[in-house]
């Protein structure tokens, strides 16, 4: 950490956003993180993609659990709602929180342990009911807070500062998430905010839920030779898939893309997501296909980065369950609270 | 672009925004840090070591440093520099042991210097100590020259000036005041190994319009405060007219208010973006109440029945275009402005009537000799030229420098060696790391305001023409304006090979001066930085290839506030906080044919 706090000062010429705020606006404390950690860099990148979101900090929520991942949203965006839970019941307390109000933007933070480890049973279940919320893996591999034992995501072979390599199966989140039915699924590297800020975008404005994991070396127990979570190595295997630019609603694609390279996705509420296609053989419409090619890139030794998966259809939690619309906040208290005598007739139905 | 080559001593200096805008390279960031820690000696003698005179230029120094400083393209007010270095003045212990002495014998060289002025002044001061028999020649019966003639007792005390100049006459300088140098030709005659001429630019631009000699009550600025100087004159009319806005003006109109006029007006043939006056001078004289009129431009005196009423003005009327530049103006109307004295302060030229234009010396369209603008000699080996009069009307500062740079040369020439081999500017960098996020100097920026000059009462300074009108920093004002510092000299070095890309460094960066990014040419570079680079005059900082990716890492210099942060996120040590010490060598260097050390105490 740092003993003096990030000076007030800023850069004169820094651009506003439509609410005239510039991307100070949406900082945190200053990290208590290592120095270099990788998470640093995708606060940053969190910052950068809510300030052109033009979100107002009142109207996102951040959650978290428990590990140096779960400490980051004391981070970024100070004058937002937030909740530190119990380690690996994020997705529960997220799931909770959407639930009464629907309104907010909910980005809940997690790490390899708390999502995969500890938390890997709330984490399945979030996907099933599909929460409208995007979720962050900051993956790097290891337990940093407790001193970099391999946690679930290491890989066959990758070597730890001291003692044996892993020899243990890992789980990968976002084969995990395939699987289960998510309807946004990015993997990225916290080194590269080019691929990683408009993956963020996308998934703040995409309706229902939003997997973004994204490799972020750990530099004090796992950036060593052998690791296969350093940035070194992350460097050498990466491999682009499909690149994203994020365009919100009512403005015009500016970029000038080449003829057949491209593919435009509107999103529920009116942004669109231009894909750029790296390797133009991939489908990231189809489940199947994306299984195959997954598996397969990472036999071959690739980190598979990109969006990954894209499903605009499903239904996200309030419509497979029915649920008013309005925040439970904002209803008058004789629909919040029907009286007695409605809970009587309730009850003696289940009689 | 190539990897920037900080081994050039300027690249750094050139960060240093203050150190690099001083004419005579001050090392500003250091002798502030001096002042923090309450070390106002320390702080006197490396400013005495670069600008001789802490105490004077601490009142009155035209402050180049102080427009440069950074701060003011972080938000607007530069740290008070000037005004700092008068703390380390007035708070200074006895410092006579640790200034330069005579040698007990001379080295058998005798130099002239002819003006006792601050050109000449610092000339004996770099001379003196290494041996040579110094000779200043003065006509007038005191040292100082401008400093004590044109800048009133208000704003420099005469105490002050005692005190600096007489560190450097105390050095066996051989002092022949009411002695005017007449003729050079009578002069290179004698017995002097080398000359300096340090007589300034002392002749007052004249405004011939009608009217002009049929009264004594029209005045040449700088003749007339040199008469004020030295009491023989005593007072001046109730309504007075300042013709000129540029610094003498200043000193005209409030000298007058001093001497009993009570309605003084500086006339302005031009509107105020074209006003000459430093601003600062502007702001203390309309602080007095002096007003200030625009696009008044003289056209002749009023004059009745012998006596001067009043002064005619062609009202004008100016187009300026989009690049400033202002036109000739046209004239919308006349108007007479009564008035009991009329002081003319547009200008002074150089004169060398004593000068014989047969010995070798070149003299240029302007009548101003030429002078080289590295060693200061002229077209007659031996003759060495500095301050106003080398260049025509600089600043004290400038001067200082000039004289610096005339002792190297006299020097040399003295010993025989080749005038234009000179040492050049040397670096030191010294990591500032103490621990882990520990470093040897306050690197938590400061948003403390300017402080704000406390003058003494509009009433009590009038009383009478010597009441000093700055009180000088209290000790709370100076703890706080020397924490607004940004600590410029100590510098973000960056280390290629040890860079892993994480970029903790542009994450944290308060001003977002770092990006890592693909190469490119510099003007195109520019559009692709994390923050835009859009002034030219400070330099980007690009790093060698990168290990991982081959990218480079590039900083603007431009809104750098020096916290040190980058060095504190940087897992690996990349970048550091380096002390740049600028080595700046002056006559004594090259006397000991090695490069200038680094004052002491100022690495930390």
């Amino acid at each position: 950490m740092s003993f003096i706090a990030k000076p007030e000062v800023s850069h004169p010429g820094m651009p506003k956003n439509k609410l005239g705020l510039t991307s100070r606006d949406y900082e945190g404390t200053v990290s208590t993180l290592c120095a270099g950690c990788g998470h640093d860099s995708i606060t940053a990148a969190i910052i950068q993609a809510v300030f052109e979101l033009n979100i107002e900090p009142h109207m996102l929520a951040k959650m978290s659990g428990i590990g140096c991942s779960s400490k980051t949203p004391a981070y970024f965006l100070n004058q937002s709602h937030g909740f530190n839970s119990v380690h690996g019941r994020m997705p529960s307390v997220t799931t909770g929180a959407n639930a009464a109000n629907p309104d907010l933007t909910y980005i809940g933070i997690s790490g390899d342990g708390d999502s995969l480890s500890i938390g890997v049973g709330q984490f399945v279940h979030a996907i099933r009911r599909n929460v409208n919320m995007c979720y962050v893996i900051e993956n790097n591999g290891v337990y940093g807070l407790t001193k970099g034992q391999f946690s679930a995501t290491a890989d066959i072979g990758s070597k730890p500062k001291k003692g044996e390599p892993n020899n243990q199966e890992p789980i990968d989140p976002v084969s995990t998430a395939l699987s289960l039915g998510a309807t946004y699924i990015a993997r990225s590297f916290s080194g590269d905010k080019e691929q990683l800020v408009p993956l963020l975008k996308g998934a703040l404005m995409h309706r229902g839920f939003a997997l973004l994991d994204i490799i972020s070396p750990c530099v004090t127990f796992n950036d060593h030779e052998g690791s296969t979570k350093s940035y070194a190595h992350t460097r050498q295997f990466y491999h682009h898939v499909v690149d994203i630019d994020f365009i919100p609603p009512a403005e015009e694609i500016k970029a000038e893309y080449a003829e057949g390279e491209t593919m435009s996705i509107e999103l529920h509420g009116g942004s669109t997501i231009v894909l750029r296609k790296v390797d133009k053989d991939y489908d990231l419409t189809s489940r199947a296909l994306a299984f195959k090619y997954l598996r397969e890139r990472f036999n071959a030794g690739e980190i598979t980065t990109g969006l990954l998966y894209l499903d605009e259809s499903r239904a996200e939690m309030h419509e497979l369950m029915g649920n008013i619309e309005t925040p439970l906040s904002q209803l008058p208290l004789d629909q919040l609270h029907p009286g007695k005598e409605e809970l009587k007739k309730l009850q003696s139905r289940y009689r | 672009m190539r990897p920037t080559d900080t081994s050039n001593p300027d690249y750094f200096h050139k960060v240093v925004d203050c150190q690099w805008g001083c004419p005579a390279h001050t090392d500003v960031p250091a002798y502030i840090r001096m002042i923090a820690q309450g070390q106002f000696s320390d702080a006197y003698m490396e400013n005495r070591n670069s600008n001789v005179f802490p105490g004077i230029l601490g009142r009155v120094c035209d402050r180049p440093c102080e427009p440069a400083c950074r701060r003011r393209r972080i938000e607007d007010k530069p740290v008070a520099i000037c005004r700092l270095k008068r703390v380390a003045a007035d708070h200074r212990d006895d410092i006579s042991e640790r200034l330069p002495k005579a040698p007990e014998t001379s080295n058998g060289k005798k130099v002239a210097l002819i003006g006792a002025g601050c050109a000449s002044l610092t000339v004996a001061n770099d001379l003196a100590p290494l041996g040579y028999e110094v000779t200043i020649f003065e006509a007038l019966q005191t040292t100082g020259g401008l400093m004590r003639t044109n800048i009133p007792q208000f704003r420099l005390p005469p105490k002050v000036l005692d005190e600096e100049i007489g560190y450097i006459l105390d050095m066996n300088v051989d002092l022949k005041l009411n002695h005017s140098v007449d003729s050079l030709k009578e002069l290179l005659d004698e017995d002097f190994d080398a000359v300096f001429v340090g007589s300034g630019a002392p002749r007052g631009r004249n405004l011939e319009i009608p009217g002009r000699y049929d009264s004594d009550r029209i005045h040449i600025g700088i003749d007339w405060l040199e008469s004020v100087a030295f009491e023989h004159v005593k007072n001046i009319g109730k309504q007075v007219l300042i013709i000129g806005v540029g610094n003498t003006a200043m000193d005209c109109c409030r000298t007058s208010l001093r001497l009993g006029a009570d309605n003084v007006k500086v006339m302005a043939r031009k509107p105020r973006a074209f006003f000459k006056a430093s601003a600062w001078e502007l702001e203390d004289a309309e602080e007095e109440n002096v007003e200030i009129l625009v696009n008044h431009s003289p056209k002749e005196f009023v004059i009745e029945d012998g006596k001067l009423v009043g002064l005619k003005f062609e009202l004008m009327e100016y187009n300026v275009d989009e690049n400033g530049s202002i036109d000739r103006g046209i004239v919308t109307g006349e108007e007479i402005i009564p008035c009991d004295d009329v002081v003319l302060a547009i200008g002074q030229d150089n004169a060398f009537p004593w000068i014989e234009r047969d010995i070798g010396i070149e003299f240029d369209e302007w009548d101003c000799p030429v002078v080289d603008e590295i060693t200061m000699m002229c077209g007659r080996d031996g003759v060495f030229f500095g301050g106003d009069s080398a260049f025509g009307p600089k600043n004290i500062i400038w001067a200082v420098e000039h004289g610096h740079q005339a002792a190297i040369s006299m020097h040399r020439y003295c010993q025989g060696e080749n005038i234009e081999d000179r040492l050049p500017h040397g670096l030191n960098l010294v990591s500032q790391k103490m621990g882990m996020h520990e470093w040897s100097f306050s690197n938590d920026y400061d948003g403390a305001s300017r402080r704000l000059m406390p003058h003494v009462d509009l009433l009590e300074r009038f009383k009478k023409i010597d009441i000093e009108v700055e009180l000088g920093f209290t000790a709370e004002q100076a703890v706080q304006e020397v924490e607004r510092c940004l600590n410029c000299d100590i510098q973000t070095v960056f280390t290629a090979d040890l860079c892993i890309e994480c970029d903790a460094c542009l994450d944290i960066c308060p001003v977002n001066c770092l990006t890592i990014t693909h190469n490119g040419e510099e003007s195109e570079l520019r559009t692709r930085l994390q923050a835009p680079a859009e002034n030219h005059e400070q330099d980007l900082y690009v790093s060698a290839a990168l290990p991982q990716t081959g990218r480079v890492m590039v900083k603007d210099e431009d809104l750098c506030v020096h916290c040190s942060l980058c060095a504190e996120r940087c897992p690996t040590g990349a970048w550091d906080m380096q002390k740049s010490t600028i080595l700046v060598p002056y006559a004594g260097d090259e006397a000991s044919n090695h490069q200038p050390q680094s004052a002491a105490g100022s690495g930390t």
